[in-house]
């Protein structure tokens, strides 16, 4: 459970941060003749941020691991013989053998590819929702902006974990497929809230811009002033708290398989194999550890990678 | 005042049916047959069919049959009688057995998170862009980033099993010595948030008005922080606590779970294991109710706390 409250209030301090993120003017023009953009100021200072290297490179070796598997051991995670219960290191499998006899290295290798896709497909998920409700709300105000603020005080109000238990119980019978969709849909319905209210300050910010001024006297449309003049704009906060959002949809859904009610197997999560190693820790306790360190790496490289990206976005804060 | 509590009242209300219905439309509503999943795989005699038919008026169908469940429903919520579970034991009773345990366990996790937490944070605050508040920022970022499905095992394990400091598992009848390793790992994650919330709300203050006025008047520093600064740093963080006292009183399912501790989220965890329907329903809807009575006492304790703040 608290889990989630802790994801939520640092999601809370990027949605404080992201109202102040607001597109400011490059104070200090690089070459004389070129005024560099805001995104190329960020990049800048990401460059130079050895958190931002060292937590991109996780992520990608770990997007490595889901798509290419193969490409890290030689062993079938699904191969497991009771004969080697527990057994050392010995051939292709280099951490040992867990308890069902599984090369506990591949399976936290195969784990990679659920953990994943449902940590991108929620966060893809929520952003859509996001950005739609917080456009429609932060830019024409009034009754819309009231109407959709409730909305995302009700879910707000829903706590995850109790929620997600009720949903997920309505399939806990049903096939692989269907539980992999099942977790992705019911995370990114209870998760979109933060994400919406920070786009929704940021559009209010930017309406309020010159350019939109501009953009409407010569006749723009609404579709096309939100498309092509405050999007952009609007799209920065958002994905730092998606980034960030990801890692703890990959925490929410290994809590979820954890506790019995998200993934099953066959499918392989870190989150199973941890309550299976956790059970049988006093014989040997690496198909514990391993899975446990593969998780909480994952999770820490997704949210020190928003938390870089937003410092370089937010010059203030520093 | 008044005016507030009361219209905060009134939400309340409206959210308690809202989630309730919400509670009881997905758990119940448009399954395939209520009663073979009251049975599970066993068979379910012609008898036994018509006699839960009739107890749970499952012969009413459309919305107004599912009104007059749903209000049966809510009408036990309210007199305390939550059925049974399907073991057979009432609920209720298992309820009043567990919630003693998990308030034990949040008061140890709230003393952990007030005592280090926010005395860190007040340090940090202070002593700003120094070892120390580096220190504490990495420190938290690891432990707001580790999931609990983490950090409770792996506490267990070294702290439990390899080096025996702690006991492993609390047992029937917990002592204080037993839970106070899983209270400081359910308390290490608002540990961590109150942390950061003193610190930058004390940093902010110290930057204050009021606070330079207080120095030119000649007052010492331990007067202007420990008397000024706290008092108005703490407002956001006792909310923070109440909403985290709240949420640990529901139960931790995962520190529960791990350390095996007979509180309500372990419960939980049980009846979700064995598939235990009306005990998961049964719990779940008292811990909403929970939920949304902490928000309330937050909430109004935040307007008494701060008189700036004015609701009308």
């Amino acid at each position: 459970m608290s889990d989630f409250e802790t994801v939520a209030a640092t999601e809370d301090q990027s949605a404080r941060r992201g109202v102040s993120g607001e597109p400011g003017t490059p104070d200090r023009a690089g070459e004389p003749n070129r005024p560099r953009s805001l995104a190329g100021d960020a990049w800048r200072d990401l460059r130079r941020n050895p958190v931002f290297w060292l937590s991109l490179l996780l992520v990608v070796l770990v997007a490595a691991m889901a798509v290419a598997p193969g490409l890290f051991t030689a062993n079938d995670p699904r191969d497991c013989v009771l004969s080697r219960q527990h057994a050392g290191p010995s051939g292709g499998a280099i951490l040992g053998y867990d308890f069902q006899g599984c090369d506990t290295f591949a399976r936290a290798v195969y784990g990679a590819r659920a953990s994943l896709l449902v940590g991108a497909l929620s966060a893809l998920i929520t952003g859509v929702i996001a950005l739609v409700v917080g456009m429609l709300a932060g830019y024409f105000g009034g009754w819309v902006d009231a109407v959709l603020s409730r909305v995302i005080d009700i879910v707000l109000g829903i706590p995850l974990l109790l929620a997600a238990i009720v949903l997920l119980k309505r399939v806990s019978t049903s096939g692989e497929t269907v539980r992999l969709f099942a977790v992705i849909l019911v995370l990114a319905l209870l998760g979109w809230t933060t994400a919406a209210r920070v786009v929704r300050s940021s559009v209010i910010t930017a309406r309020e811009q010159d350019y939109v001024a501009a953009a409407r006297m010569l006749g723009a449309g609404n579709g096309r002033i939100m498309w092509r003049h405050i999007l952009p704009n609007a799209l920065a906060p958002a994905i730092v708290v998606l980034t960030i959002a990801l890692g703890s949809f990959i925490a929410a859904e290994a809590t979820l398989s954890f506790l019995g009610i998200g993934l099953k197997a066959p499918t392989i999560s870190w989150g199973i194999d941890i309550d299976a190693g956790r059970v049988h820790m006093r014989e040997s306790a690496t198909p514990l550890i391993v899975p446990s360190t593969f998780l909480a790496l994952t999770v820490l490289a997704f949210i020190m990678l928003g938390d870089a990206i937003r410092d370089a976005f937010d010059p203030k804060l520093r | 005042m008044l005016r507030f509590i009361l219209r905060r009242l009134l939400q309340m209300v409206l959210a308690f049916f809202g989630t309730t219905l919400i509670v009881y439309a997905l758990m119940f509503a448009g399954q395939g047959d209520p009663i073979q999943a009251l049975a599970g795989e066993r068979p379910v005699t012609a008898a036994q069919r018509a006699y839960l038919t009739e107890k749970y008026h499952l012969d009413a169908t459309g919305v107004g049959g599912f009104f007059y469940r749903y209000l049966n429903y809510l009408g036990g919520l309210l007199r305390g009688d939550l059925g049974q579970s399907l073991t057979g034991r009432q609920i209720g009773d298992i309820l009043a057995a567990a919630w003693p345990v998990t308030v034990k366990l949040a008061v140890i996790a709230m003393a952990v998170t007030i005592l280090v937490g926010v005395t860190a944070g007040v340090i940090a605050g202070i002593r700003r862009a120094g070892v120390f508040d580096h220190a504490t920022l990495v420190l938290t970022l690891l432990v707001l980033g580790i999931p609990t499905i983490v950090l409770a095992p792996l506490a267990q394990y070294f702290l439990g099993v390899r080096w025996p400091i702690f006991p492993p598992t609390a047992g029937a009848q917990p002592s204080l010595w037993a839970l106070l390793l899983p209270g400081i790992v359910l308390g290490s994650l608002s540990l961590a948030t109150a942390l950061r919330l003193t610190r930058t709300s004390v940093s902010e203050n110290l930057r204050a008005d009021y606070v330079r006025t207080a120095r030119s008047k000649g007052l010492v520093r331990r007067r202007i922080v420990g008397v000024h600064v706290l008092r108005n740093s703490l407002i956001p963080v006792v909310t923070f606590l109440g909403v985290e006292l709240g949420n640990l009183m529901s139960g931790a399912i995962i520190t529960e779970g791990v350390f095996n501790i007979p509180g309500v989220g372990f419960n939980l965890f049980r009846g979700i294991r064995t598939e235990d329907g009306p005990l998961v329903v049964g719990i779940v809807s008292v811990l909403v109710v929970v939920y949304l009575l902490s928000n309330l006492v937050v909430d109004v304790l935040y307007a008494v706390l701060d008189p700036r703040i004015r609701y009308e």
